[in-house]
């Protein structure tokens, strides 16, 4: 199927957000669609699969032009969008959730269910992929649930489709199952349209890109005939001198000292470091134990036994309150649902943690708290109109840099980052590693979970691999490679 | 979406922000007018003073529920703790003990059985509609084992006891005063404090709350409690205008106060809401009881009126 879409045009009101994009998907392509948060590529694609009416602007498929009222009219002509939340159905089956609203009856009205199960069965085996059918959705790794999708998307005969951000919750392994998936459906004529901000994937897997910035097209190449250099200056607009900070640590004494600590079925026998002014750096396949391990320490979900010593001084945090009143602050990786009030303002979200700080007497001083905010706001450099905006409303980085605010504002002795650039854009990145080094500079210590491994090269002073709940190894700065930590994390020494 | 998400028209928000604040104001102001017109004494001094003592049960047992349900909880079991502290209350007065001394354990004696709804709800881990409902039919149950089915009487005389439901304070009937204050009281915790923030945040968002160092079980056992204590304040009130504890007294009060509190705006799913708009709405169901009185409307039709009035303020709330 060939796709254009010419000149198109779309405003929220007073915000145009498409301003004449063009974009071209050729048959049997993997088409690339980069672009900082808010530049236009999801509402490029939710206009082409009708979910917003464009303003204005031709869109053809294979040579026709074709308008679709809403993405099911597109599904039925075989453009299927997979959505970076993902629709699943937790409570349901998985296989209740491959024939969600296309059941196959009999003319009884009920289920065939036997057939189902075939058919399921039939494209599970052509993405090589194993998942029990009667398994509740809702405890499928969040792989499983992307494999769910795309196989939903491949019973109805889908011809495209369109990925977005389809490896930010997958580990490496899934990853490179979803790249084979991936080239066995281009192979099969399918057009595929990715978008992400993994620069190295989409030089792995992708034909040509296109680039976004501001609401426009700002090119279009093939892959081969660009860089990661080229791509991250036309995305951004100007020139990134580097994706990561140079770090120059002063390693002072040690903050957190973690000893056997053991959760059966979790993690065993855990003993690590960290220094004020250090980044240690996690690293591990997902499910491994790494994000386990942080929240007990944080005094979440709890351990069977060990220690925890906090500046030499062996503490016990059975909750978070305990936690933040030692001086830890954590970031968890799922911002949405754990991290922050997404319909509460961004001041409210930013003193959460510091509110009696402000009410010495009881009762909250609201100039102070404006005060606090506005700085916290200006250090981190939120990008908003003022404080009073729900923090649902602002972009990804913008979002992550308020929960972060709420950390920096308590003063920790500790943070522990959770996948802390997850969905965030590469200009926003960069001011949140600056932001690591600004800390650790004042003698912070932080722990950083991630699954990206050149952001786990590029930033910590340290690395601890995590294999199956142990920790499997500790690399330096200097010793440490991709290849060495995926060797690590996959069980090896 | 993010790019969806991005637009902010400061402008529309501020005409939500207001038509939110002032919605059930205006609803007030219009079933007032609409009343009035249709049967001028509404507006006589005796009629409206008689409204706020009516009003008052009713707003002190809503009060607490609008803590409880910004936690995005909720407390079936108020009515029943008022009947039982009533009670209990009563029972001190008749056995001798100084009528506001039991008026005072009758509220703490309401506390702690609030606190037992906010330990089966946090510790034990139960829905709050549920772990309510259980103990609203234990606490009704008890009020009928510990009066025997019947009316407790034989208060006595004190004055402070009498003034407490049927006396005025500068020309004010008690009640409505009471509930003023406790209003003033309730608006400063709920939106000057750290624990007033601490209740939007638990409705907002209960994880990211608990994450960011609240004691989110402590929190919600507190407003329990709170609801449990303004119950058994509100009970002594009416035990004080009968001069008596009825077993069956405050049947289906916590509807009432659940009707006010939604009439006020305030989101049953938790984070969103305003004690002022609980206020309105008490006063909102207190006008329309007096008014469909007043217009000789059946008791039979007034529950109708009731039930539409409810149906038509929250869809217009939806459409905003």
């Amino acid at each position: 199927m060939r796709i254009t879409m010419e000149n198109i045009y779309k405003a929220f009101g007073a915000n145009q957000v498409l301003t004449g994009v063009d974009f071209e998907l050729l048959d049997g392509e993997v088409h690339a669609l980069m672009g900082e948060n808010g530049a236009g590529k999801s509402t490029m694609m939710n206009v082409l699969t009708g979910l917003h009416a464009r303003d204005k602007g031709i869109i053809t498929i294979d040579g026709k032009e074709t308008y679709f009222k809403n993405p099911k009219e597109a599904e039925q002509c075989g453009i299927t969008f997979i959505h970076q939340e993902l629709n699943i159905w937790p409570d349901m089956t998985v296989l209740e959730n491959l024939f969600i609203g296309k059941e196959l009856k009999n003319s009884f009205g009920l289920l065939k269910i036997a057939e189902m199960k075939a058919l399921a069965k039939k494209q599970f085996d052509r993405l090589a992929v194993s998942i029990p059918l009667d398994k509740e959705a809702g405890n499928c790794s969040v792989g499983e649930q992307q494999m769910i999708e795309i196989a939903k998307a491949l019973m109805t005969e889908a011809k495209v489709i369109i990925m977005d951000e389809p490896t930010a919750a997958l580990t490496e392994r899934e990853i490179s199952k979803l790249f084979d998936v991936i080239s066995s459906l281009k192979k099969a004529g399918v057009s595929i349209v990715y978008i992400s901000h993994r620069m190295e994937e989409i030089f792995a897997i992708c034909d040509r890109i296109t680039v976004m910035r501001d609401g426009k097209t700002v090119d279009t190449k093939a892959i081969p005939e660009t860089n990661f250099d080229e791509v991250v200056r036309k995305m951004v607009g100007r020139e990134l001198t580097d994706r990561f900070p140079n770090r120059n640590p002063n390693l002072g004494e040690i903050v957190l000292q973690v000893k056997g600590l053991t959760k059966k079925g979790q993690f065993e026998d855990v003993n690590f470091s960290v220094r004020a002014g250090e980044i240690v750096g996690v690293s591990g396949l997902m499910g491994a134990g790494r994000t386990e391990i942080m929240r007990a320490i944080f005094g979440l979900g709890g351990f069977d036994h060990g220690e925890i010593w906090l500046k030499g001084k062996k503490v016990t945090i059975k909750t978070p309150d305990q936690a933040v009143k030692a001086g830890i602050g954590f970031i968890t990786e799922d911002r949405k649902d754990e991290g922050l009030i997404l319909d509460f303002s961004i001041r409210d979200n930013m003193v959460l943690p510091t509110l009696y700080s402000f009410a010495p007497k009881g009762i909250i001083n609201e100039k102070s708290e404006t005060d606090f905010v506005t700085m916290l706001i200006k250090r981190l450099t939120v990008k908003t109109e003022s404080p009073d905006i729900a923090v649902g409303k602002l972009s990804g980085g913008n979002q992550q840099k308020v929960v972060i605010a709420k950390w920096v504002g308590i003063g920790p002795k500790l943070l522990i980052l959770d996948e802390p650039t997850r969905g965030v854009d590469v200009g926003a990145k960069r001011e949140i590693y600056d932001l690591m080094n600004e800390l650790t500079d004042r003698g912070v210590a932080i722990i950083m979970v991630s699954s990206e491994l050149p952001e786990v090269l590029g930033m910590s002073d340290r690395i601890l691999v995590v294999h199956e709940g142990k920790i499997n190894g500790e690399l330096s700065k200097e010793a440490a490679t991709q290849e060495k930590i995926m060797t690590l994390a996959t069980g090896g020494q | 979406m993010n790019s969806i998400n991005a637009v902010t028209k400061p402008k529309t928000n501020m005409m939500n922000a207001i038509t939110q604040k002032l919605g059930p104001l205006l609803g007030l102001i219009i079933l007032i007018i609409i009343v009035s017109i249709l049967n001028p004494s509404f507006l006589e001094p005796l009629n409206i003073l008689n409204l706020l003592r009516q009003v008052a049960i009713n707003a002190l047992i809503a009060f607490g529920m609008t803590f409880v349900i910004l936690t995005g909880g909720i407390d079936l079991s108020v009515g029943a703790i008022l009947a039982l502290s009533s009670a209990l209350t009563a029972g001190m007065m008749v056995s001798g003990i100084d009528p506001i001394l039991a008026i005072l354990i009758g509220c703490i004696l309401g506390g702690l059985m609030g606190m037992v709804n906010g330990l089966f709800i946090t510790k034990g881990k139960m829905a709050p509609f549920i772990a309510t409902l259980a103990t609203m039919t234990i606490f009704r149950g008890l009020t009928l084992v510990y009066t025997g089915g019947n009316p407790i009487t034989g208060l006595g005389d004190n004055y402070l006891f009498q003034l407490f439901g049927r006396g005025y304070f500068l020309g004010i009937p008690v009640p409505a005063v009471t509930m003023i204050l406790t209003f003033v009281v309730l608006f400063i915790i709920l939106h000057k404090t750290p624990f007033g923030r601490k209740t939007y945040a638990i409705g907002g968002n209960e994880k990211a709350a608990l994450i960011s160092g609240i004691k989110v079980p402590k929190v919600k056992v507190m407003i329990y409690s709170l609801s449990g204590m303004l119950a058994a304040l509100a009970g002594a009130i009416l035990t004080s205008r009968l001069n008596s504890a009825q077993p069956t007294a405050g049947t289906s009060y916590e509807l009432d106060a659940i009707a006010a509190v939604v009439l006020g705006g305030t989101s049953l799913s938790g984070g969103k809401g305003r004690i002022f708009g609980t206020l309105i709405g008490a006063l909102i169901i207190g006008t329309l009881n007096n008014g469909l009185n007043l217009l000789g409307v059946s008791s039979f039709y007034q529950m109708v009126v009731k039930g539409i009035v409810i149906l038509i303020a929250v869809l217009l709330d939806r459409k905003k």
